[in-house]
C-alpha cells in the first residue's frame, strides 16, 4: 500500500469515527446524573442470570461476542509478536543461559513467598469472576506475571523448568477452542452463538450464572498462556539468543 | 468522595507528566509502573474494581516488563552503552 493510499484509508476511518462518536457523545446522559438506562437494563439482565458481578456478566454473557473478538485479537497479536521475535538467520540459541547476577536475599525470599500466593490469587480471580471483581482476563494476567516471580527470585533456568513453553502454546489453543466450543454449544441448543444455555443455579454460589464461569475459565487459560508465551518470546530474545555478528 | 477523586486525578495528571518527561526508556518503565498503580487507585475510587484489576496487572507489571526487556535487547544487539 502506498503512502497516499494509507492516508486515504486513515482519513476515511477517522472521519466516520469522529462523525459517529461526535453525534453519540451529545446524546449521553450527563456525568454523575441519576438517569442510567444502560445500567438499568444490564443489571436486570445480570440478576436474571444470577450473576452478582454485573461487569463479568456483560463481558462473558450479554456481550460475549465482543469478548470472543477481543480474545481473537489477543491470540493474533501474540502470534504476530512471536513471529517477529523468532531467532533470525544470524542468531543462535545460547548453550549456557546466563545466571542471575547479585541479588538481595530479601528480594529472593519475597519472590519465593509470593510465587504460590500469586498463583492461588490468580486462580481465585478466574473462578470467582461472576461473584467478585475480576474474571478470566485479570486472573490470567495475574497467573502469568506470578509465574515470572520465579525469574525474579531464582534464575532464568528456574523459570524455564517451571514453564514448559509447548504446554502454554497448547493452552492458548485450548482456551480459544473452549470459547468457540461454548459458542457452538449455544447454537446447537438453538439459542444462538455464545448464548447462556446452562441452568443459572443459585445466586452467589460458585457454580452458578450458567456458562459465565466456564467462559471465564477458558479466557483465563488463554490469557495466562498468551502472556507467558509473549513474555517468553521477549526473554528468549534477550537472554537465550546470541547474535553471531553482534558486538556482544 | 469528590475530594478523593480530585486528589487522585491530580496525582494521575502529575504521574502522567513525569512519565512523559522521563527521557531514558529504562527509567520510563519504572515511572510507567508507578503511574499504572496510581491510575488503578483512581479506577477503584470511581467504583470500577474490574478495570482497576486489569490496569494494575497489565499497566504496572506486564507492559513495563516488556519495555525493559525490549530496551535491553536493543541495547545489547546494537552494542550501545549500558
Amino acid at each position: 500500500m502506498t503512502r497516499t493510499a494509507r492516508f486515504v484509508v486513515f482519513g476515511i476511518g477517522t472521519a466516520v469515527l469522529v462523525l459517529l462518536l461526535g453525534s453519540a457523545v451529545f446524546h449521553l446522559p450527563a456525568f454523575g446524573g441519576t438517569s442510567h438506562p444502560y445500567r438499568d437494563s444490564t443489571v436486570t439482565a445480570a440478576l436474571q442470570r444470577r450473576a452478582p458481578n454485573v461487569v463479568t456478566s456483560i463481558n462473558f454473557d450479554q456481550r460475549g461476542l465482543d469478548t470472543f473478538g477481543e480474545e481473537a485479537i489477543l491470540l493474533a497479536s501474540v502470534l504476530g509478536a512471536i513471529t517477529l521475535l523468532r531467532p533470525g538467520k544470524d542468531e543462535t540459541q545460547r548453550q549456557r543461559v546466563p545466571n542471575a547476577g547479585r541479588m538481595l536475599q530479601g528480594t529472593r525470599l519475597a519472590g519465593y513467598v509470593l510465587l504460590p500466593i500469586s498463583l492461588i490469587l490468580g486462580a481465585d480471580v478466574v473462578v470467582h469472576g461472576h461473584l467478585t471483581p475480576g474474571g478470566g482476563f485479570q486472573g490470567g494476567v495475574v497467573l502469568a506475571t506470578g509465574l515470572h516471580l520465579s525469574y525474579v527470585a531464582g534464575s532464568y533456568p528456574a523459570l524455564r523448568r517451571l514453564r514448559p513453553l509447548r504446554w502454554y502454546e497448547y493452552g492458548e489453543a485450548i482456551g480459544m477452542g473452549g470459547v468457540v466450543a461454548l459458542g457452538v454449544a449455544g447454537v446447537l441448543a438453538g439459542a444462538g452463538f455464545l448464548a447462556n444455555v446452562l441452568p443459572t443455579g443459585t445466586f452467589g454460589q460458585l457454580v452458578s450464572a450458567g456458562t459465565v464461569p466456564l467462559f471465564s475459565i477458558a479466557i483465563g487459560i488463554e490469557v495466562a498462556s498468551g502472556v507467558v508465551v509473549l513474555l517468553a518470546g521477549f526473554l528468549e530474545q534477550d537472554l537465550a539468543i546470541a547474535a553471531k555478528r553482534g558486538s556482544r | 468522595m469528590i475530594i478523593l477523586v480530585l486528589v487522585l486525578l491530580a496525582l494521575v495528571a502529575t504521574g502522567g507528566t513525569i512519565v512523559v518527561s522521563t527521557s531514558d526508556p529504562r527509567r520510563q518503565a519504572v515511572t510507567l509502573a508507578v503511574y499504572g498503580v496510581l491510575l488503578s487507585v483512581l479506577f477503584l475510587a470511581l467504583a470500577a474494581p474490574d478495570v482497576a484489576l486489569s490496569q494494575v496487572a497489565v499497566g504496572s507489571a506486564v507492559v513495563p516488563l516488556m519495555v525493559l526487556l525490549a530496551v535491553r535487547t536493543v541495547r545489547s544487539v546494537t552494542g550501545g552503552k549500558r
